[in-house]
């Protein structure tokens, strides 16, 4: 690797880094004051044993090897994976991918806020990278739905999709939060929210910039996407709310800014132009929407992972489908077959191995994650007590709490 | 002796605070509350969803006079703290049997 492609994947994967914590003070200041560093700490859990579990055994399995469902152990703690004769580029793509590593589970945890017992979900993360994201990520990036021809740029089946489909698993194996829908439970903090926006959006350059894996005019065609499509997806919610509730207010508009990154994480190398604006626009108004279906269908899913992470993914990945460009990037880097989009002369072919690659792992995800928490459920429980979720998890579950009353 | 109690809207605490020292009064004590009245609650909306705030921030002050003083720190209070919108509050009078001044042990009116 270059010195110039090193250095913005070594940047990149620090920004991708940070978006773990943007993503818990996103989901925290939603959370309720009582819970707020029980989700902050499901959120860094994440950061302290995914890394290991990515190095001795993660990687290797999601990547080494031409398996068509997984790797396999050539790369256990790196063996094999020197700095001399690439410049460092392979332990810079192992740490990159790593950090997506992190934040794929912890995506998982807006879900399951206020009522997972820590424990539990200490070791959901772990087994839940092992058996679901490191397969998946195998299949999508190597396996076989890259060679049917599918392609994801950046994640958005791999990761969103993946642990969407994972959170609507999880919640219902662990169950509805007393008073769930009747009582309220507004975010305690909007400040908290906007800045874990912030962070979230700042990081995404990285993550979707840096899937380039090189200083490239692919990263700075992916770069701008990112900033058209989460600006276009925040617009989008905002008017929606305008029209619809009468007010813009700000948790609509941070809502919208990630529907739009999330959708244009499988597209961000692959289209340009309208795109990406109309992309995140699209995602901004079907997520928008997608967050209600909860109160009907009678699931609770506390911060609307289905309805940002699952939708927002299933909208970016399948438009993939009519606005991959390849004559605008060059072939390269465009998956096993090169396929464009409807509207840049390519068939339906591309658009039905989008759907297929989705569908497979809707289906995988949603099952092994289903099993997981099962197995949790039935060995050692999955959710803290009545009497807990009612006092609050911070104290209970971590003793501390976030907010004094007192002066201390 | 009387403790003068009223329940106000937050942003006249200032308008209050003045027009009770100008009657001649030495020491408030303010306390936030939340609570509902007539006025009620108000909605807000997050992703859509409207939640009903029910309960409504007010400050709670506490004045203790000796009782020739009464009527004037109660119309004090009423004059300065008045919008003439719903929610404005509440001012109630009650007795009070003994007081102390902690630092000098100072008892009855003295101690106010």
């Amino acid at each position: 690797m270059e010195n110039g492609d090193l250095a913005w994947v070594l940047i990149s994967a620090a920004m991708v880094c940070f978006m773990t914590p943007g993503l818990a003070f996103f989901y925290g200041g939603m959370d309720r004051s009582r819970n707020v560093l029980n989700m902050l700490m499901m959120n860094f859990w994440c950061l302290l044993i995914v890394p290991v579990l990515w190095v001795v055994v993660g990687y290797s399995l999601a990547q080494s090897g031409d398996g068509g469902l997984i790797g396999n152990f050539d790369n256990l703690f790196l063996n094999g994976i020197g700095i001399v004769d690439d410049n460092g580029g392979a332990i810079a793509t192992v740490a990159f991918l790593g950090m997506f590593a992190a934040i794929t589970p912890a995506l998982i945890s807006g879900a399951v806020a206020d009522r997972m017992r820590f424990s539990a979900w200490a070791i959901f993360v772990p087994l839940w990278v092992l058996l679901v994201f490191v397969p998946v990520f195998k299949w999508v990036y190597g396996g076989w739905l890259f060679d049917r021809g599918s392609i994801d740029f950046a994640g958005g089946t791999a990761i969103h999709v993946n642990a969407g489909i994972a959170a609507l698993a999880a919640v219902l194996v662990l169950g509805k939060r007393k008073g769930w829908p009747t009582e309220g439970h507004p975010p305690h903090s909007m400040p908290l929210v906007m800045i874990g926006t912030g962070i979230l959006w700042f990081g995404w350059f990285g993550f979707n910039a840096g899937s380039a894996l090189g200083a490239n005019g692919q990263a700075a065609q992916a770069f701008m996407n990112t900033f058209l499509a989460a600006a276009t997806g925040g617009l989008a919610w905002a008017l929606v709310e305008r029209i619809r509730d009468g007010k813009v207010t700000n948790l609509g508009a941070a809502s919208g800014i990630v529907a739009g990154l999330v959708a244009i994480t499988p597209a961000a190398g692959f289209v340009s132009g309208v795109g990406p604006l109309a992309i995140g626009a699209l995602a901004g108004v079907a997520c928008s929407f997608a967050v209600h279906v909860k109160n009907k269908a009678g699931y609770d899913d506390a911060l609307d992972v289905v309805g940002v992470h699952l939708v927002g993914g299933l909208v970016g990945s399948l438009l993939v489908g009519f606005f991959a460009n390849s004559e605008f990037f060059g072939a390269d880097g465009f998956g096993e077959k090169a396929l464009d989009g409807i509207f840049y002369g390519g068939s339906v072919e591309l658009l039905v191995e989008q759907v297929i690659a989705n569908a497979a792992t809707i289906v995988y995800s949603g099952v092994v994650t289903f099993a997981i928490m099962v197995a949790l459920k039935v060995t050692m429980g999955v959710r803290v007590s009545e009497e807990i979720e009612k006092t609050g998890l911070d104290l209970a579950e971590h003793a501390e709490t976030a907010y004094h009353e007192t002066n201390a | 002796m009387k403790m003068v109690t009223a329940v106000i809207k937050p942003f006249k605490l200032d308008d209050v605070k003045e027009a009770l020292k100008e009657a001649g009064v030495v020491g408030i004590t303010v306390t936030e509350a939340k609570g509902f009245g007539r006025q009620g609650g108000h909605t807000e909306t997050y992703r859509g969803t409207e939640y009903q705030i029910e309960f409504v921030p007010k400050l709670k002050l506490e004045v203790v006079v000796d009782d020739p003083e009464v009527d004037k720190v109660v119309d004090a209070v009423v004059a300065s703290a008045v919008t003439g919108k719903i929610g404005d509050g509440k001012v109630w009078v009650t007795d009070v049997d003994a007081i102390v001044r902690i630092r000098t042990g100072e008892q009855g009116p003295d101690a106010v």
